[in-house]
């Protein structure tokens, strides 16, 4: 991961400031008294919370919890007044994100395999275009595989993002079979020992069963070529989808196990809210967020700097 | 389709049923559990709370009918509201003006414009229109060569964009070349953007105002949550929003962003995506959706589903021949066949009252494309005695059916083992396990 200080003040970090500026407005403005930023904690604006919680698809329950919690606190006497909500708040955002953050690591033996899965239109393609650009720039040599040969012209978007990464690419003919071309990126990946493998599936929704069996099989194919592989399989959620991003999830987690998530589109959208109950209801690290449409903005997830970003 | 959505709302209502008349006290807990799963299903907040409050004001200040009891009564009042939430009717695109008539599709990133304005373009030529496709996406890439297969795929006639024009000027020529050609209407995809992007929302209005569309679509992901409103509020100032196409309807998501949309622009969802193949387009009915939501089934969608597959006298031939236990290979081939035509077995049986909750337990039973393809070789390469006397197949026939077919023993003993499941699946039913519905229906195995 990237140590150095862009983290907090560089053009990332004011972009996903940005980017979530959305979020922080409907948590804050919309409770009256915590953007005017004094005055005592009432009723009123715990339930005003609750339901800024719920618009940022946060989830009833998780809003709940939340606020149960500060209730409980504010009884307690620990909240004098909204400065010291917010900050509590600020906490507990934290504590629900910092136990998944756990960065990738890409390390040997290689080549090491990555399979990008999801639902139509989260922006697989895109994700895995940018992630090579972030490979790239970290040293690694990078193939990536079209095994989308499903949807119209997705071949073609992956060489243009591959072009302009300038990694390696293995692809078939539209309607080819997607474990056929996986197989040939391993094997051309192990001649010509590239580092990494980042293989582009067709969306899928999650409920069609025989799509699921097919992205099984990839996964199968996979593991006899390179033992242990995929390696890590990411799981693109689209943060403008709400409640069945948790459904999503589940579902692929049963069927490929899912080893990480990248979370896409947090720019302009109120929803930041999802990363909280995706991060709490599902079991996998949050490895990547995009918060626009440049190669540079994808990044590694940092539960300091999103928390830090948010308030 | 909105299959836990109705599962929450049976609950609801159980909890109602035992209760003699709606009174304060009980339908709060109920409106708080409608509140709840509408809320989970991503229906907007503030759409919900107006909702619910519309509902008690009606379930307490209305004299229950007399012929209903209160369940019953607070079904009726919730799926009114519901379906008035979404629209009292289904909307047609408004083609009715001097052609080329353009149509405009806009959108989130991913939302799927590309894949719906090609499904679009194949229901109105169906329909007898002569559609043009028109790619002003200037900014994915591929974008443009994606709808230009489409095209191809359908046989339907294609602007030939490039990447390094303007957006604008792509869809005036466009215009211009679909009127010397005859073509009357005219789908414009333009490019996905967030609807907070200035730049890209102005593009949007000055593409309006060049071409002056018939209709302005919004396409909307089923899956979008809280932000629906918003997203579709910003496109509706923008650009006056006339309707919206509902996609990925045929994944388990709630679709809340159904009964929002509808209520914050007032646009209709003119059209509904139900699936990845180009002909999985759907009109919006919303009362037959509320009745959806509430479990109460779609038995209509259902059947003019069912009847563009079966010929009448076709299925009344296969009753006859389940009443006197006939039911042989060479149907269940037929069957396999005409099911996978209709769609799939998940959406087909959601449809059907009280089967919505058990459809989880049925997933995976459908055979996938390349699998039916198997298994009609499988079934071409037996004998004509041994289709209609499935008995037969010892050990040495079978090798002989999966040499014949191209497959392994394996492959015909498991298909041998689902037939046997059919067979009896179709006893059951033909006895009246499903209230009598499925009997006259071929959806079986």
């Amino acid at each position: 991961m990237n140590e150095s200080g862009d983290r907090t003040g560089g053009t990332f970090f004011s972009r996903l400031k940005a980017g979530l500026s959305k979020t922080r407005e409907l948590l804050f403005m919309n409770v009256e008294a915590i953007a005017r930023g004094i005055g005592p904690v009432d009723e009123a604006v715990l339930s005003e919370l609750e339901e800024a919680l719920v618009l940022a698809d946060a989830g009833a329950d998780l809003a709940v919890e939340y606020v149960d919690t500060l209730r409980a606190a504010w009884r307690r006497g620990e909240l004098p007044d909204v400065e010291a909500l917010r900050s509590r708040l600020r906490r507990m955002v934290e504590e629900t994100l910092a136990p998944r953050m756990a960065p990738l690591v890409v390390a040997p033996p290689y080549p090491f395999v990555v399979l990008v899965v999801g639902v139509n239109g989260v922006g697989k393609t895109t994700t895995i275009g940018k992630m090579a650009s972030w490979l790239k720039g970290e040293g690694h040599s990078v193939l990536v595989a079209a095994a989308d040969t499903f949807r119209a012209a997705a071949i073609d978007q992956l060489q243009v993002w591959a072009d302009r990464a300038g990694a390696g690419i293995v692809r078939h003919k539209e309607g080819a079979d997607s474990s056929a071309v996986a197989f040939d990126a391993v094997r051309a990946a192990k001649s010509r020992g590239s580092h990494v493998v980042l293989v582009d599936t067709a969306g899928r929704l999650h409920t069609k069963s025989h799509l699921m069996e097919e992205v099984r099989k990839v996964v199968r194919v996979l593991g006899k070529e390179v033992p242990g592989a995929p390696h890590e399989v990411l799981l693109v959620l689209d943060a403008t989808g709400g409640r069945n991003a948790i459904a999503q999830a589940k579902t692929f987690q049963e069927v490929t196990g899912v080893t990480g998530l990248a979370l896409t589109k947090l720019d302009g959208t109120a929803k930041g809210g999802v990363v909280l109950s995706v991060t709490r209801e599902v079991g996998a690290p949050i490895r990547f967020i995009g918060v626009g449409e440049k190669a540079e903005d994808l990044r590694p997830f940092d539960a300091r700097s999103f928390a830090e970003a948010l308030f | 389709m909105f299959e836990n959505l109705s599962d929450k709302f049976q609950g609801v209502l159980k909890k109602l049923r035992g209760h003699g008349r709606i009174t304060e006290g009980n339908v709060e807990g109920a409106l708080n559990e409608v509140r709840l799963a509408l809320l989970e299903a991503d229906v907007n907040y503030r759409v919900v709370k107006e909702f619910v409050a519309g509902v008690r004001q009606k379930a307490l200040g209305a004299e229950v009918l007399a012929s209903l009891s209160p369940d019953q009564h607070f079904i009726k009042i919730v799926h009114d509201g519901m379906a008035k939430m979404m629209g009292t009717q289904a909307h047609d695109l408004n083609l009715a003006r001097k052609p080329p008539v353009p149509v405009m599709l806009v959108g989130l990133q991913g939302s799927g414009k590309t894949t719906s304005c090609g499904k679009i373009a194949l229901h109105l030529q169906k329909r007898k229109r002569s559609p043009f496709l028109v790619p002003a996406d200037v900014y994915r890439p591929a974008a443009i060569e994606q709808l230009k297969v489409l095209a191809r795929q359908l046989d339907i006639p294609c602007f030939d964009s490039r990447p390094d024009a303007d957006p604008v000027d792509i869809c005036r020529e466009a215009m211009r070349y679909a009127a010397l050609n005859g073509y009357d209407t005219v789908l414009l995809d333009t490019a996905g953007r967030l609807h907070i992007d200035a730049p890209l929302m102005e593009e949007l209005a000055r593409i309006k105002s060049a071409i002056d569309p018939g209709d302005i679509l919004l396409v909307a992901d089923a899956m979008t949550g809280q932000d629906a409103v918003n997203v579709a509020k910003a496109f509706h100032e923008k650009l006056g929003l006339t309707g919206v196409v509902l996609t990925k309807m045929d994944g388990d998501a709630r679709g809340g962003a159904a009964l929002s949309i509808r209520a914050v622009t007032g646009a209709p969802v003119k059209f509904v995506g139900v699936g990845e193949k180009l002909d999985a387009l759907e009109p919006f009915h919303p009362d037959r959706m509320a009745s959806r939501i509430l479990g109460m089934g779609d038995i209509l969608t259902f059947v003019e589903k069912a009847q563009e597959q079966v010929d009448e006298k076709q299925a009344r031939e296969l009753q006859k021949k389940l009443r006197r236990n006939e039911f042989t290979l060479d149907d269940f081939r037929d069957q396999l066949v005409r099911l996978r035509k209709m769609g799939s077995v998940e959406d087909l049986l959601g449809m059907i009252p009280g089967v919505g909750g058990k459809v989880k337990e049925m997933k995976g039973m459908a055979p996938d494309e390349s699998e039916l393809k198997k298994v009609v070789a499988i079934i071409d390469s037996m004998t004509a005695q041994e289709r209609r006397n499935a008995k037969l197949l010892n050990g040495s026939r079978r090798k002989r059916i999966a040499a014949g077919s191209g497959t392994t023993v394996q492959d015909v003993n498991r298909l041998m083992k689902n037939f046997q499941q059919a067979e009896e699946m179709i006893k059951r039913f033909s006895k009246g396990g499903m209230k009598g519905m499925g009997r006259n229906l071929p959806f079986f195995r």
